[in-house]
């Protein structure tokens, strides 16, 4: 912190520099650039912005950004917390994150799936929170079961805790082989990738939560921590009503694998939990934008998993715009959309738009449910009433309908 | 025309990967689009393939669900002799790489598949990602193939099969061709709704399977064949 070296220091302050001048020439929120001048001026820097801090990482498919969000809201109430609130979740992002907050003790960074192993290294992080792997852009992310696979040996190599949770086969895999866990029981709605045993590939069994392999000893591990409905139970049986502003299951898993890493920092349940009711929309998501009489809540899914749980979120009794793209950042490839259950939809008012609407029409005409094709979002909303209405998007078109509406959090 | 149609998804739980329950849902619309009844069974890697089928399907994964499933329908034996009694097969990326003699395992050592095509696959210098369009072997009568390839096989076509097609636009099996055929067996680099984007392979396999079809509206279908030919052939 206070006490980097002068080059560390000088390249953490040039990266700052740089940084602020993406932001005023209106090229982006500056996070990534001014990490990579700091990078390539002190290649060892994110080493010495993590060290003699508490940093927590975060990686998963789906959640990270949030539970992210949902740490460092309840760690300031210990000090100040260093982030990477934009969700720029590489090493450049996290260099940036860091020299933004020198003084801070603690920090808690958004990870990227690949990068945790270098990125864990390089830290040493003391903390490690892994939610869930699944299916996500295959096209540029590469394969879930080498994933976990790479996390498995990063993590069994490094003295670090691991908050996992327990319900996704694919990463208590990943952390079972690491010296210390805190198992989560946060749950897990996608199952498509975790039908077999990723030590030995034979077939899991489930019944409810628990699941074991039939083949081999590999099993859910028993949880310290579970998530009960509405509840999180912590280690000494005592019951925390959540009560998020954030909607929806995913973001109650999130909230007890939050409850469960600030607790390895000493903060009790009771004091944490304040702190993620706090949070009401992350990067957008969960926001609701207002348009000639019309209230469009924006919700982001980037994948199978992630649309389910938008639609768990969904109300049913609203119609829905649904906008996909297939940009770079969305993955290329739009198979994808044949892997989510859309018939969920049947019986709403459903749109369809974005670069891909088409992929998207035929998607849900062979499911059989009804749609209107519209050439933008704009044209969607206007057709129709006022009133509430939701909408998921994937990434790209995600970013395009707030630049479009503005970026109000 | 059989009114009821028996389709066979092999292994979702190891060879799912892209999107490969695409191509049940189109043959299952198609089907009863054309009033037949259909069955659709989704056999597990630890179950036995039923050997009564119309139509197999097995689709893309990574390369240890690969290895397992190769072993697992050699072990089992029913979809060989489904294909022996005259069943249709479809079969995607890994999928297609199993139906060969040999492909290439997480390290590049040779794994032996299941031999229903004459094929032998390995590893390539490179990953193959992107649209691919190619044109269909004439003597099967459909239109120009589309559709998304992300693999890292190389495949060898021996004289027992047939190129399914030849490429315009990406890679496919390597040598300039894209899948291949022998009777009615068809392995495709082409992901999981590869038929959603060429519902005449579809019908091609439906005809296999029960004989001649009635013509469906195919609009929406079309809409997206257009677009994405169009994005992806040279002008």
């Amino acid at each position: 912190m206070s006490q980097l070296p002068l080059r560390a220091q000088l390249a953490s302050a040039l990266g700052r520099t740089a940084a602020t001048l993406s932001r005023a020439t209106g090229r982006g929120d500056g996070s990534v650039i001014g990490g990579r001048v700091g990078l390539m001026l002190e290649p060892d820097l994110l080493r010495q912005l993590a060290a003699d801090r508490r940093l927590a990482l975060v990686s998963a498919t789906n959640g990270k950004t949030t539970t992210t969000r949902l740490i460092a809201s309840a760690l300031r109430q210990l000090g100040e917390v260093a982030t990477n609130a934009f969700g720029a979740n590489m090493p450049a992002g996290h260099v940036s994150a860091l020299s933004s907050a020198k003084e801070a003790p603690y920090a808690v960074l958004e990870v990227d799936e690949k990068y945790l192993p270098e990125v864990l290294d390089t830290t040493q992080a003391g903390v490690v929170c892994l939610m869930n792997l699944s299916r996500d852009q295959m096209d540029r992310a590469g394969e879930i079961w080498l994933l976990a696979q790479k996390w498995r040996r990063a993590l069994a190599s490094q003295p670090t805790l691991v908050i996992a949770n327990c319900d996704d086969p694919l990463v208590a895999w990943a952390a079972s082989g690491a010296a210390r866990v805190s198992w989560v029981a946060a749950g897990q709605r996608w199952r498509e990738d975790s039908w077999c045993c990723p030590e030995c590939g034979g077939p899991l069994d489930r019944k409810g939560a628990d699941w074991a392999c039939r083949e081999c000893a590999f099993r859910r591990p028993t949880p310290s921590w579970v998530l009960d409905g509405e509840d999180v139970i912590d280690p000494r049986g005592q019951r925390w009503r959540l009560d998020l502003q954030l909607p929806g299951q995913a973001n109650r898993a999130n909230g007890a694998i939050a409850l469960a890493t600030v607790a390895a920092f000493g903060l009790e349940p009771g004091h944490a939990i304040l702190g993620l009711r706090e949070v009401t929309s992350v990067a957008g998501r969960y926001t609701t934008v207002e348009r000639d009489g019309r209230s469009l809540r924006l919700l982001l899914a980037k994948n199978p998993a992630g649309w389910l749980e938008a639609f768990d979120v969904a109300d049913p009794t609203l119609p829905i715009i649904l906008s996909v793209n297939a940009q770079g950042p969305d993955g290329r490839d739009t198979s994808w959309l044949w892997d989510v259950d859309y018939r969920v939809l049947m019986g709403r008012p459903v749109l369809v738009t974005g670069e891909r609407r088409r992929d998207l029409a035929l998607r849900l005409y062979v499911a059989g449910v009804p749609f209107q094709l519209c050439d933008s979002f704009g044209q969607a909303a206007a057709m129709l009433p006022p009133g509430r209405i939701d909408v998921i998007a994937n990434y790209t078109a995600f970013q395009q309908i707030r630049t479009e509406f503005g970026r109000a959090e | 025309m059989t009114s009821h149609l028996r389709l066979v998804w092999i292994y979702p739980d190891l060879l799912s990967t892209y999107g490969d329950q695409g191509n049940v849902l189109v043959l299952e619309q198609r089907a009863r689009a054309r009033g037949m009844s259909v069955e659709t069974v989704h056999v597990r890697s630890s179950d036995p393939v039923p050997e009564q089928g119309d139509i197999y399907l097995i689709g893309g994964g990574e390369d240890r669900p690969q290895i397992l499933g190769a072993e697992r329908l050699r072990r089992d034996g029913g979809l060989q002799r489904a294909i022996g009694r005259g069943a249709a097969l479809l079969a995607v990326c890994a999928g297609y790489q199993i139906m060969g003699t040999v492909f290439g395992g997480e390290e590049g050592q040779p794994v032996p598949g299941i031999g229903l095509l004459d094929i032998s696959s390995g590893r390539g210098e490179r990953r193959a990602v992107g649209e691919l369009a190619a044109e269909v072997d004439p003597a099967l009568g459909v239109p120009m193939l589309t559709g998304f390839e992300n693999h890292m096989g190389v495949t060898r076509l021996g004289p027992g099969v047939r190129p399914l097609s030849r490429t315009i636009v990406g890679t496919g099996n390597g040598d300039g061709t894209e899948g291949c055929y022998a009777g009615k067996v068809v392995g495709t680099y082409l992901h999981g709704p590869a038929l959603a984007r060429n519902p005449a392979l579809a019908d091609l396999l439906l005809v296999w399977a029960v004989g001649p079809l009635a013509p469906l509206d195919d609009t929406w279908y079309q809409h997206l064949r257009e677009e994405r030919l169009a994005a992806v052939l040279p002008s």
